[in-house]
């Protein structure tokens, strides 16, 4: 072991059912730095942190711990013991416990526990972080980001020599984010090694010291921040050099003229998820966005657009038509197609087949007497396999057993294969690798072309500039601005979201 | 509670309103035992103002509040067992035909019918918790196979001789100064049978337990939500294992103070106890769904079970199949209750977080 | 019918663990191993004989009759139970006190008032119609709960679990109605003529109505489509409130034909034994088909099978002068060893121990 590394991974090997997810990576951690641990999606850094935290079993290599030597954990429990706390991407915390009970429960050795101590330590650890929480409130009816922020301070609480942070700010805005850096470099002070996983290159080049690089379940190689421009770690991380990115400015022509048919009117449109009625519109061929913070309202209004949340009020049309859309059917017979936010919870039917998965929107319209033959339903299948260019083994895989990105589009093509007038793409690209996710924004690009309304919708503004021709930019649930032409720059963007003249 | 002003109320509503679903669920059933209780004693005469009435419902249900305990604390950890009333039977008749056919002592008894229950808890346990299988399955299972041992144990019905556990059985525990005077005006004392004590022992140890122990935390961290339990460092698994270990265990405990109480051993005996302990639980406000439960509240679950079934037939409707309506009423009233504030404080929650 | 399910097979797994993972084998092994067993106990086990019964008509008798006859209303109840565990990831638990309401419904329009008419007080086809009817609504009662109030099913029916019997005999006043007229006698029994059991015939209409169903309307898609993933399939258009709630009301038009059949067979019925512990075999069916039992995917041709072989075994412990009372003990027993064997947990662990026999069996063979 190193002199002033606290955790050193040898040599790992993790292997699924048909999956090799790990080939002998390897990893330091050193005292006090801040630790990045980059990769596509599907590279394995999530099962390299399951694997080092005892979720998993590993199949073969080594962990040693400073002071403790060569470990085997078996559970989570014995990895926090060791000093290695960890926040993982989803909450993993109980809804129905107390904010304190959250942070305390599952530590310690005493049998008895003392309310009154809990709440008084939880409130002091809570202030000190500036989150702005009561310790015995219960933890559901506290927001995402405060939910996410107990976490953190749970983790912090813990003396541990290892932190570990799995994509903790996908769910924060920018001034939590900010708060959590602060933190993170307090600790490095004190000496804490952390692991920082997350997909935005910003964040990662303004607290890591040390990047690691995984690729297709291997160690590509660790470098410093300083020896590796954003470029590089990009190209490191796709295994080519990426030429492609640029490529994709929005060569659509600005011909988005006034002409062109309105597909989709919408005024005081309104649904029972907390935003505020809002008037919209799109033309064919036309692709717009909705920007803003995480939970400004940008989701619920394409929901509500889609009939996806309970609408409470306003006037649809549809190709001049006034038309009533209320539940998620009734969008879909008129056109309309939305991709949802959440892949996993709200795109995919695990189970079922890549086949059974793109034919299922376009039978729900069909009816429920006019199944498609076996046949028909593969030559679907095939279509928008070979269309989307799907890495799957068969029409008859289960989707669950696919990539994040490829599983994306399997759902894209479950919308395509309805041939919608107006397409609604929600964070499209979160969470997938970036080969696909330019693919994606070609995509967009070219349907458009062909005469396709997409509303596209992303957390990385750079996308949304290259694609869209129009931005709405959302607040608090209502809307603060419209962006067109000349106005689409990542500082107008910003601005507009900040609410800059306000201030 | 009508002539609260407007502000008092939108103050309760508030404090409602910051109540952990634990305390909210199990007030609730309090506030309708009481008020079912003063009903019954407006409306139906002061047979239910004597307390041996209310001890009464005791004695008969003192096996049902140890059953239920047992269900809580699987329902709190988010499982169900409904083998506990097999468990009784099989608990009942194993114990019968000890005492009356092998000549066993009483003491040899109570091992007997803490090793079955201990057993079923480990079995069902082991299963649920280590081979990841649904705990209705296993449990299902587990009640078929606890109704079927019983009569392979033993045919027919049949009341125990045994004298010492006779004498056990009719020992009575006076309540001091809770006595009533019957109609010749003769004090009668009010007496409780041994099982109410251990009935109320366990409730006692079990409160305190969930409440102020670590194993009893992580009970409702398992069951809030069994992922993140494992994330936050609890072995998921054994816990899952000691609730049911526990549950069967409680079962054991509960078919021997039945079996106490009744003094027979017969196949058909305890018949749908699972489900009046899943109401009873349900009643008392643990949830489904698991993680929200108080035993308190179980306790008071339990009682207003006894109450209305008391209350049912005072009013005269005794016909055998009047109880089974009226619980399966009862219990289907209290899931839509507990479902529908579920789902407003859910929206009140996501409305907060935002 | 359904697709069989297809497992991603690894490279190592040859043709022997794709057959392990094959869904039907479970109930074919079972069947398998209990003919083996009454071959070798008692051969006679298998003989069928023609004879004549009180009536003086040609009928079959022996065991495997006996399990075509009593397998089918298994078999009936088990499309239910497969659709409501599909889409609702639970299991129905109040189909025996189902059967005790239906049966008693059935015997109130046919008997009226009276509880031993010399005629029928209303046509069959009416009683039954009204039958299926009441059913019907109690399948809705559990299937509203389930779905619209979110109650896990299995505790919502067991509110019809414990009420069911005692609405059963609440509904006939307690008393036991006997049907005399003959041509009721067909549905449980036999039709002049035909030695075969009717029960089959009617089964194998509802399997044949089943199977259009599945092959011409979208039901299956959208019940596993629903039992996988409600969020989805609700944003895919679907609306799982209503599938859920459609799988329990034809869960009791199954349960109303089998309460037919049951009735029939007694000409009467007896409140607290008729159908006793039948959910508990239709549960079973639906396991030892190799469907999830918490829900997803399903193949209805596996639990169909599986019921027959759920009364195969029945059958088989009867004949081993096992009490029907302690019958439940045995079941019991086997469904945990079912359940256990199904468990991903173990078939992994057995899995690898197969993997390391034949490696070590082939490195015995080959030469070093």
């Amino acid at each position: 072991m190193q002199e002033n590394s606290v955790l050193e991974l040898r040599g790992i090997y993790k292997s699924f059912p048909g999956v090799k997810a790990l080939q002998n990576v390897d990893f330091t951690l050193r005292r006090g730095e801040i630790h990045a641990l980059m990769g596509e999606n599907g590279a394995g850094k999530s099962t390299l942190i399951k694997v080092l935290t005892g979720v998993y079993p590993k199949d073969g290599g080594t962990i040693h711990v400073k002071d403790k030597g060569s470990v085997v954990f078996h559970s989570p429990q014995e990895a926090q013991n060791a000093g290695i706390s960890t926040v993982y991407q989803e909450i993993s915390l109980c809804p129905n416990l107390s904010v304190a009970e959250n942070m305390y429960i599952g530590r310690g050795e005493k049998q008895l526990l003392s309310w009154k101590k809990m709440n008084a330590d939880a409130g002091k650890v809570l202030e000190s972080l500036g989150i702005n929480v009561k310790p015995t409130q219960q933890l559901a009816s506290c927001s995402i980001a405060v939910q996410q922020m107990v976490a953190i301070a749970r983790a912090v609480d813990m003396d541990c020599s290892v932190l570990i942070l799995d994509e903790p700010t996908s769910s924060l805005d920018e001034s939590e984010v900010a708060k959590l850096f602060k933190l993170m470099r307090q600790l490095k002070e004190r000496g804490v090694g952390i692991i920082f996983v997350t997909h935005f290159l910003d964040q990662v080049y303004e607290v890591c010291d040390r990047i690691t690089v995984l690729r297709d379940s291997k160690l590509v190689g660790e470098y410093s921040i300083q020896e590796l421009p954003r470029v590089q770690l990009v190209s490191k991380m796709l295994g080519k050099e990426l030429d492609d990115m640029a490529d994709i400015k929005n060569s659509a022509p600005e011909s988005k003229n006034n002409k062109d048919e309105i597909v989709y009117e919408a005024a005081n449109l309104c649904s029972s998820e907390g935003i505020r009625p809002f008037d919209f519109h799109i033309r064919s061929g036309e692709v717009n966005g909705f920007t803003g913070l995480l939970g400004s309202g940008r989701s619920e209004s394409v929901r509500a657009i889609f009939g996806a949340d309970k609408v409470t009020s306003g006037e649809v049309k549809v190709k001049g038509r006034s038309v009533k859309i209320r539940k998620p059917l009734d969008a879909m017979k008129n056109g309309i197609a939305y991709l949802p936010e959440d892949r996993k919870r709200d795109g995919i039917v695990g189970d079922l087949s890549v086949k059974d998965n793109i034919i299922l929107a376009l039978q729900v319209k069909n009816g429920f007497f006019k199944p498609f033959s076996k046949k028909k339903a593969i030559e679907f299948a095939e279509k928008y396999i070979e269309m989307l260019d799907v890495k799957t083994a068969s029409v008859n895989t289960p989707i669950k057993s696919l990539s994040g990105g490829n599983q994306q589009k399997v759902i894209l093509g479950r919308w395509l294969l309805t041939e919608p007038d107006y397409l609604i793409l929600d964070e499209p690209t979160r969470g997938i690798d970036v080969g696909t996710k330019v693919d994606i924004q070609k995509l967009v690009l070219k349907l458009a072309s062909e005469g396709m309304s997409v509303t596209f919708i992303s957390s990385e503004t750079d996308e949304m500039l290259r694609t869209c021709s129009r931005l709405i930019v959302m607040r608090d649930g209502k809307q603060v601005g419209e962006l067109t032409g000349e106005q689409l720059t990542q500082t107008t963007v910003m601005n507009t979201i900040a609410g800059g003249s306000a201030k | 509670m009508s002539k609260t002003s407007s502000a008092g109320k939108s103050g309760l509503a508030k404090r409602i309103g910051k109540m952990t679903d634990t305390n909210l669920l199990m007030s609730i059933t309090i506030v309708v035992f009481l008020v079912m209780y003063l009903g019954a004693i407006l409306f139906l005469g002061d047979g239910f103002l004597k307390s041996q009435q209310f001890f009464n419902m005791l004695n008969a249900n003192a096996s049902l509040i140890i059953l239920s305990c047992g269900m809580s604390l699987v329902m709190i950890n988010g499982g169900i067992d409904i083998s506990v009333g097999g468990v009784t039977a099989l608990v009942s008749m194993s114990c019968a035909v000890y005492l009356d056919y092998h000549g066993g002592n009483v003491f040899g008894a109570l091992l007997l019918a803490l090793g079955i229950g201990l057993a079923f808890g480990l079995v069902q346990g082991y299963l649920i918790a280590y081979l990841d299988i649904q705990p209705f399955i296993v449990t299902l299972a587990g009640m078929f196979f606890a109704r079927g041992m019983t009569t392979i144990v033993h045919t027919n019905p049949f009341n125990v001789e045994n004298e010492a556990f006779l004498k056990l059985k009719n020992a009575r525990i006076i309540v001091p100064f809770l006595g009533s005077y019957n109609k010749r005006g003769v004090y009668v004392d009010a007496y409780i049978e041994i099982g109410v004590i251990v009935a109320l022992l366990i409730v006692a140890a079990l409160f305190f337990a969930l409440k102020w122990t670590k194993t009893g935390r992580n009970f409702y961290a398992v069951g809030g939500n069994r992922q993140s339990a494992l994330m936050l460092g609890i072995n998921v698994k054994r816990t899952t294992f000691l609730s049911h270990l526990l549950c069967g265990l409680l079962a054991g405990i509960g078919g021997f103070v039945y079996f106490l109480h009744v003094g027979s051993g017969s196949a058909s005996h305890a018949m749908g106890a699972e489900m009046n302990a899943i109401a009873s639980s349900i009643i008392g406000g643990t949830m489904l769904t698991g993680g929200v439960g108080n035993i308190i509240g179980t306790f008071f679950g339990v009682m207003s079970l006894a109450l209305i079934q008391n209350i049912v037939s005072s009013v005269g409707l005794d016909q055998a199949w009047w109880t089974g309506i009226t619980i399966a009423a009862m219990l289907c009233l209290f899931l839509i209750v507990q479902s529908i504030i579920i789902a407003r404080r859910k929206k009140a929650n996501s409305a907060a977080a935002r | 019918m359904s697709k069989m399910s297809t497992k991603p097979v690894s490279k190592g797994g040859q043709l022997l663990s794709s057959i392990l993972h094959h869904q039907l084998i479970i109930p074919i092994a079972a069947l398998l191993l209990l003919t083996v067993f009454n071959l070798i106990a008692d051969p006679s086990f298998f003989r069928i004989t023609l004879g004549t019964n009180s009536a003086g008509h040609p009928v079959l008798s022996g065991y495997l009759i006996t399990i075509i006859d009593y397998g089918s209303e298994l078999a009936i109840l088990a499309i239910g139970m497969t659709l409501v565990t599909a889409a609702s990831g639970g299991q129905d638990i109040s189909v025996g006190a189902g059967i005790a309401i239906s049966g008693s419904v059935l015997l109130r329009v046919l008997c009226g008032t009276e509880s031993r008419p010399e005629t029928l007080q209303a046509p069959i086809i009416v009683a039954f119609l009204v039958c299926v009817v009441v059913a019907m609504i109690f399948g809705a009662f559990n299937g509203a709960l389930v779905a619209y109030f979110k109650i896990q099913p299995m505790v919502a029916t067991l509110i019809l679990f414990t009420a069911g019997r005692s609405i059963a005999a609440w509904i006939n006043n307690n008393e036991l109605p006997i049907v005399s007229d003959e041509t009721f006698s067909f549905f449980g029994g036999y039709i002049p003529g035909i030695p075969i059991p009717t029960p089959f015939f009617i089964a194998l209409i509802c399997f044949v109505i089943t199977w259009a169903v599945l092959k011409f309307t979208t039901l299956g898609l959208y019940v596993q489509s629903v039992g996988i993933n409600e969020k989805t399939s609700r944003l895919n258009g679907l609306n799982p409130e209503m599938i859920k709630f459609i799988t329990y009301v034809l869960l009791g038009l199954c349960v109303a034909v089998c309460g037919l059949i049951k009735v029939s067979r007694l000409s009467t019925i007896n409140y607290s034994v008729i159908a006793k512990d039948i959910e508990m075999d239709a549960i079973l069916a639906v396991a030892l088909g190799g469907n999830a039992l918490s829900g997803g995917k399903f193949n209805m041709g596996a639990s169909i099978l599986g019921a027959y072989v759920i009364q195969f075994l029945t059958t088989t412990l009867y004949k081993f002068d096992v009490q029907s009372d302690a019958l439940s003990a045995y079941k019991a027993v086997v469904v945990i060893l079912l359940v256990v064997l199904s468990a991903p947990v173990v078939r992994e662990k057995l899995s690898s121990l197969l993997k390391l026999a034949t490696s070590r069996l082939r490195s015995a063979k080959s030469p070093t």
